[in-house]
């Protein structure tokens, strides 16, 4: 296979280790530091006591002789670029990005099929069908105007509300569904909770729960994409409040230090849960920190995809072709609650929610921009409201009827092999349904799992591994040989116990 | 007499500290010579630096490898981690390198090179600063596989990091943090006793497709050394080694602690006769549970030591998996020889370590229940 890397970490000074832990220190840095590369800011400093410009290492600036403290600019920040005005029309020609109309058409229905299967999974929480969900109302230009200036090719990594980017991939309802129920279908064995999503596929990395820790890996990922020049770029997505976050820190500050080809997409909707923006920083929002890392920013208008679009479409180009990171904060409103779990009333207005539903939706925008140019009508409307919500119901129907996955998956992948231990409690918990099966909803449950399908799978994931060998051994892990040979094609029975 | 000679140890091993010693360095600070007195003037009962508390004891010459160099325990790390490197043919200055000071993001980072299928070995400075990346090692790194339905992984990911007592590290730099990562399954927690077993040891949790943390007892880095093979090789992750066969009593252990219990079996057979089996652990999660329960069902006794706090240490998973396994075949409890439950102490620490007295205190109790 590809590429190894090592990463070791500046010396601290100033620990009180003592005079003997110098020595073991520098001996432990010695490597990273005689190795590491030089920057292009790190030139031969000649020191020279006649010069009265600053000598220091840590900033590159001239003197001053006036004691002033810069003041952060919160009145009037860093200004918010759009494309069309509220009524989808392009307020300025030279920022059309003259999409051709089946693209743009799939940037609506994308959107409205995110917005319909919302729709429906949230109310089928409601009655109990599923235990949870995460609408994305509003916040749909976000992930699709984003998506779309991607390569098909290029990784993402998400928080959780960026449903839209793998809609706009083209993941298949059905898939969504699966996740959604944990039934046999879902490539995620059952295992998470609804909306974590991930499709090795569609380079879609798996969503995980807690906040922001999907950042500083974004940057690995991006750095790794560049050392084995893949031309690749990673895009990252947050919230403003995950931007709270350690990682988040950590995150920019690699990105940069690092130069890595990342895009960082702040979704800044105002709230992370009931804490508002108003409590969740005191600075320009997320963009203004860019510039503190060294990380060229933007903010735009997230609820106009062509803005969201034309900004991760150049900060694409320029990442790959310059290997530094960019930074999008996509300003927006969540329209939907937090959550199944959340009730917004208690800490907001109907009023407000209304304006952003009425008033300015990316959805709404693009359909009076598609209307305006005769490429969508009423009829071409209500026709597809009717195909998409028809399409929904029919995944929503089968996902419900599928079976849950067979309960042995419960202790595979936690290590690539079974360890022994693990391997006695699977046959603890065997034998215990065998006398107390009764108590457990085992009828929802796939039984065991079909002998041929474990047969087969083990031959298709022995050849997969092989074929996998070999073209690792001849590409970069970028390659999309190497991606395909791990698809989820092994056909129904991915309910398998895992590995032999 | 005793302390005579110690101090005057003291003062020889000062002298021969040469340029970097500390006489030097304070008289070119321009203080007076007679500023600071010889230990001896202090008095008899000198302070004096304590001598380690373990002996290394090499293991005999590997042959079966091909050529040994002779090698200190982090000359055996860095010879891993040359032969890792030269795995890949791209060689570049873009693959060794420093990070800013963050190890949530340096552990989050390697995650995401590992996701890639690419190799990352992330150092951490001391394992008393991996607490920060407790997140992304717990959270992700471990679940990353299970979580996804195997569809990404980060077993490409191996974690490094200096670990246990130092003679001088106090709380930040003597830290054995293996139990709070014992708890997490998806991980691998490594520790060696010797370059040797460091340099297979390490390769192995390079290769291994699970994320690993190799935690790398820093007072062995120049004290142990022993003739290591120069070409790569690999001892297996999950199998605890017996490094001395016996018929009395099972003594567990791992990284430096190893060496401790190795010199109480020695005083165990000198002084009371008593037959002590010794067993390197190395591999803490999974850990070789098989290994430890046949010796003890041949001993009947079983004393674990580590210099991790008693409570919740992993001596506690130990001895609650073979009382449960073995337990009729037991002839007395089992004992746990471990630090107290109080962060690590700078100035107390030859009181703090379990020493292979208080190891040898509690097998006399053991053989005599």
């Amino acid at each position: 296979m590809a590429v190894a890397a090592a990463a070791a970490r500046v010396w601290r000074p100033s620990r009180g280790l003592g005079r003997a832990g110098l020595p073991l220190l520098r001996l432990l840095g010695a490597r990273g530091l005689a190795r590491s590369h030089t920057h292009r800011w790190q030139q031969q400093r000649h020191f020279s006591s006649l010069d009265d410009k600053p000598q220091f290492p840590g900033a590159s600036a001239e003197f001053i002789d006036k004691l002033e403290f810069i003041q952060p600019n919160v009145i009037s920040g860093i200004p918010i670029y759009r494309v069309m005005d509220r009524q989808g029309q392009i307020i300025n020609p030279s920022e059309d990005p003259h999409l051709p109309q089946e693209k743009v058409l799939k940037f609506y229905k994308s959107m409205t099929l995110l917005n319909t299967m919302d729709r429906i999974l949230y109310e089928s929480q409601r009655q109990g069908r599923i235990s949870f969900y995460m609408t994305n109302y509003g916040e749909e230009g976000t992930h699709v105007g984003s998506a779309a200036a991607l390569d098909d090719t290029d990784l993402v990594f998400g928080q959780y509300r960026e449903a839209g980017v793998l809609m706009y991939r083209d993941y298949p309802l059905e898939l969504f569904m699966a996740q959604c129920y944990g039934n046999v279908s879902d490539l995620g064995k059952g295992r998470q909770m609804p909306v974590h999503y991930g499709c090795r596929e569609r380079h879609f990395v798996t969503i995980s729960s807690p906040l922001a820790t999907q950042i500083p890996q974004a940057v690995g990922a991006a750095y790794a994409a560049k050392r084995a020049n893949a031309n690749r770029v990673v895009i990252c997505y947050f919230g403003e409040g995950a931007a709270s976050e350690g990682d988040a820190h950590a995150g920019f500050n690699f990105a940069a230090t690092l130069e890595c080809p990342i895009i960082f997409f702040c979704r800044n909707n105002g709230y992370a849960i009931s804490t508002p923006t108003s409590e969740q920083y005191r600075g320009d929002g997320i963009a203004a920190r860019g510039p503190g890392y060294g990380i060229l920013s933007i903010r735009v208008d997230g609820n106009d995809v062509f803005a969201v679009y034309n900004a991760t479409k150049e900060a694409r180009r320029r990442a790959v072709a310059e290997n530094q990171p960019f930074l999008i904060e996509a300003m927006t409103y969540r329209i939907g609650h937090h959550s199944t779990s959340d009730d917004s009333s208690a800490y907001r207005s109907v009023d407000e929610v209304n304006y952003w539903d009425k008033q300015d939706h990316p959805i709404s925008r693009l359909r009076h921009h598609l209307q305006s140019r005769g490429w969508w009508d009423d009829e071409q409307e209500k026709a597809w409201r009717k195909q998409s919500r028809k399409k929904v119901m029919e995944a929503f129907e089968q996902a419900e009827r599928k079976l849950k996955p067979n309960p042995n998956l419960i202790f595979s992948d936690v290590y690539q092999e079974m360890p022994a231990q693990l391997r006695k409690q699977q046959e603890s918990l065997a034998r215990h349904l065998q006398t107390y099966g009764e108590h457990y909803p085992l009828d929802h449950f796939e039984k065991q799992v079909p002998p041929n399908t474990l047969r087969s799978q083990a031959v298709l994931e022995a050849c997969s591994a092989r074929l996998l060998h070999w073209a690792g051994s001849l590409v970069s892990p970028f390659s999309t040989l190497s991606y395909t040979v791990f698809s989820q094609g092994l056909g129904e029975g991915t309910s398998g116990t895992g590995h032999p | 007499m005793a302390a005579v000679a110690a101090s005057a140890g003291w003062l020889l091993r000062l002298r021969a500290a040469g340029a970097d010693g500390p006489w030097r360095r304070l008289c070119g600070a321009g203080l007076p010579r007679g500023f600071l007195q010889s230990a001896s003037a202090y008095g008899a009962a000198a302070q004096r630096r304590q001598v380690a508390h373990f002996t290394f004891q090499p293991d005999p010459e590997p042959v079966e490898y091909g050529q040994t160099q002779k090698m200190n325990l982090f000359q055996a790390v860095t010879s891993a981690l040359d032969n890792s490197l030269a795995k890949d043919p791209t060689a570049g200055k873009d693959r060794v390198f420093n990070t800013p000071l963050c190890e949530q993001g340096i552990v989050g980072f390697g995650i995401g090179i590992a996701v890639t299928g690419a190799t990352a070995i992330a150092e951490i400075q001391f394992a008393d600063y991996i607490f920060p990346a407790f997140d992304q090692i717990v959270n992700e790194a471990a679940k990353y596989r299970y979580r996804s339905g195997d569809l990404f992984n980060c077993g490409s990911l191996t974690i490094r990091s200096p670990w246990g007592c130092v003679g001088h590290g106090a709380l930040y730099h003597s830290q054995s943090p293996e139990a709070f990562f014992a708890h997490c399954p998806g991980i691998k927690v490594v520790v060696p006793r010797s370059p040797f077993q460091a340099k297979g040891l390490l390769l192995s949790c390079i290769e291994d497709k699970n994320p690993c943390i190799f935690f790398e007892p820093k007072i062995l880095y120049r004290a142990a050394v022993e003739q290591v093979p120069v070409e790569p090789y690999n001892i297996p992750l999950s199998q605890a080694e017996v490094i001395r066969e016996g018929s009395d009593v099972t003594l567990v252990a791992w990284g430096t602690q190893v060496h401790v219990i190795r010199e109480v079996a020695a005083m165990a057979q000198e002084k009371l006769g008593v037959s002590c089996e010794v067993i390197d652990l190395r591999t803490i999660l999974p850990w070789d549970v098989d290994t430890v329960c046949k010796s003890v069902i041949k001993t009947g006794r079983l004393l674990v030591s580590h210099e991790a706090p008693l409570t919740g240490g992993f001596a506690s998973e130990i001895s609650s998996t073979v009382q449960e396994e073995c337990f009729l075949n037991l002839e007395a409890p089992i004992s746990r020889v471990c630090g107290y439950d109080t962060p690590f102490p700078h100035i107390f620490e030859p009181f703090y370590i379990p020493d292979k007295w208080k190891c040898y205190d509690a097998l006399r109790k053991m053989i005599n229940y």
